[in-house]
């Protein structure tokens, strides 16, 4: 058992209980945060975007072609990720992200 | 002018479950028109994961998004259905009896109107629209300096063009405006694009050729007085801003899908779900039938599987209302005469 938290897109943190080999947008959605996840976490509407604080970005496996091709189809900063392409894993205890803005 | 059609049925969505809605339909000989705000059929199957296999599509090992809409599509052949395409249904009216009900359906774009018996409600997760960037302001702007589609060509003769994207319909875009454009700039998050690869190179080289601008980065705000556009900041990845000259610019960051005009229906929704009962997939209001992803009830799961079952039921209260005279006799399309000639393949 570890943590993510998350910023929700107010500017408040939340602490969650994470679960290995879930994704991080499951995490998210299960404990009833804002995060859409369209597509069920395969890597097909962009709705679970995140922005990944600085310090984890380095310690997360880099995004697929598949996730960057998807990542077109938001607005990004230089540490957007999709949260259902990050899987938990107890090295990940602690992890920080933000919700991404939506559009209209 | 508007055209008017009367028809039995009109199917909302021309996804896998209202295409197949269509042969259920037609074995009872109920005709029916579809429209979808899309321009292709096959709803999220086509445009979401075309080329993704399905596995749970009972009687097929494996089957991509695409290949079960082109079979979807040979199936229903024999019936004929009517395709409206480009059209998102705006508004439906009730100007029946709940015994005998009949239906107005109207659409956008080049507003038709339709008389119905019965309406078939396939819209699965909402019509699918374009992702509007989330820029502060940006709405101020839609409709005189930005546009998520182009609909004439002409609108932009002369114009300093910024093009957002680097998908199919940004790289098409691209090449298409900036023969009449007074100068076009196309700004993309990084330097890979996933559009045709001929278009990216013809692209490149009007780039190198110093015709057109290409830049990397993303926007953070837009300039000018609102409702003129006069220009887009740019942020590069290494934090830098600058401001790009554009009187319009185009964002195209692909679809998402939205409940639409659906809400201002009339119906019961839950969580933008519409519930129906278990036995003819009907809504609250007889004569309005909802399938597929887009309804709810204990117990739905959200396949493709379920929704052909739905399309199943409710066709039988639809022939009720279609033909309240006639009854309805079970019939197997393996040993059925008439459903066979019906299919064009009886002797
Ligand atoms: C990546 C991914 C993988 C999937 N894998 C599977 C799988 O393996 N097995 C499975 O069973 N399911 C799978 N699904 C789910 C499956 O795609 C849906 O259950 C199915 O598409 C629902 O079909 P539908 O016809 O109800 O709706 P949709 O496919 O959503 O089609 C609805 C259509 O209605 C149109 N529409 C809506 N409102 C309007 C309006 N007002 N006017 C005009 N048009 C309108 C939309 O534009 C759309 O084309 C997957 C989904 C995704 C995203
Ligand atoms: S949930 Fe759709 S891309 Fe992550």
């Amino acid at each position: 058992m570890g943590v993510i938290h998350v910023t929700d897109r107010a500017g408040q943190r939340h602490t969650l209980e994470a679960i290995e080999g879930w994704r991080v947008m499951e995490i998210i959605r299960d404990w009833g945060l804002p995060i859409e996840g369209l597509c069920g976490g395969a890597c097909e509407c962009a709705t679970c975007h995140v922005f990944v604080a600085e310090e984890w970005l380095g310690r997360l496996y880099p995004p697929t072609e598949e996730e960057e091709d998807q990542l077109d189809t938001v607005m990004t900063q230089p540490n957007s990720r999709l949260s259902c392409q990050i899987l938990w894993t107890p090295e990940l205890d602690g992890l920080e992200v933000t919700l991404a803005p939506t559009g209209a | 002018m508007t055209d008017h059609i009367e028809t039995d049925v009109v199917i909302i969505g021309a996804g896998p479950v209202g295409l197949f809605a269509v042969f259920e339909l037609g074995l009872l000989d109920i005709k029916c028109h579809l429209i979808d705000i899309l321009p292709k059929v096959g709803g999220q199957c086509a445009e979401l994961y075309p080329e993704k296999p399905i596995y749970d599509i009972p009687g097929f090992p494996m089957v991509t998004g695409q290949g079960l809409v082109d079979n979807l599509m040979a199936q229903i052949e024999p019936f004929h259905p009517t395709f409206h395409l480009n059209e998102m249904v705006e508004s439906l009216e009730s100007i029946g009896t709940p015994e005998a009900p009949l239906f107005r359906v109207k659409t956008s774009e080049n507003g038709t109107t339709f008389t119905c018996k019965a309406v078939i409600i396939a819209a699965g997760g909402g019509s699918f629209q374009p992702k509007k960037p989330p820029i502060e302001n940006i709405e101020a702007y839609e409709g005189t300096g930005v546009y998520y589609a182009v609909r004439k060509m002409e609108m932009f003769r002369n114009k300093k063009v910024l093009i957002v994207g680097g998908g199919d319909s940004a790289l098409d875009w691209t090449v298409n405006l900036q023969p009449i454009a007074k100068r076009l700039t196309l700004l993309h998050r990084r330097d890979a694009f996933r559009a045709a690869p001929h278009t990216v190179e013809k692209m490149r080289s009007l780039v190198a050729s110093g015709e057109m601008d290409l830049h990397l980065g993303q926007v953070t705000s837009l300039k000018g007085e609102e409702p003129v556009l006069e220009g887009a900041v740019i942020r590069k990845d290494d934090g830098s801003e600058f401001t790009v000259d554009c009187d319009v610019m185009l964002p195209f960051f692909g679809l998402t899908m939205k409940l639409g005009p659906i809400a201002d229906w009339g119906l019961n929704l839950h969580e933008n779900l519409i519930p129906v009962d278990t036995e003819k997939f009907e809504t609250n209001v007889p004569g309005i039938f909802a399938i597929g992803d887009i309804n709810t009830y204990p117990g739905k799961l959200k396949l493709i599987l379920s929704g052909f079952h739905e399309g199943a039921l409710a066709a039988q209260k639809v022939h009720r209302y279609v033909y309240p005279e006639k009854k309805l006799l079970f019939q197997y399309t393996t040993s059925s005469t008439s459903l066979q000639k019906k299919l064009g393949v009886a002797a």
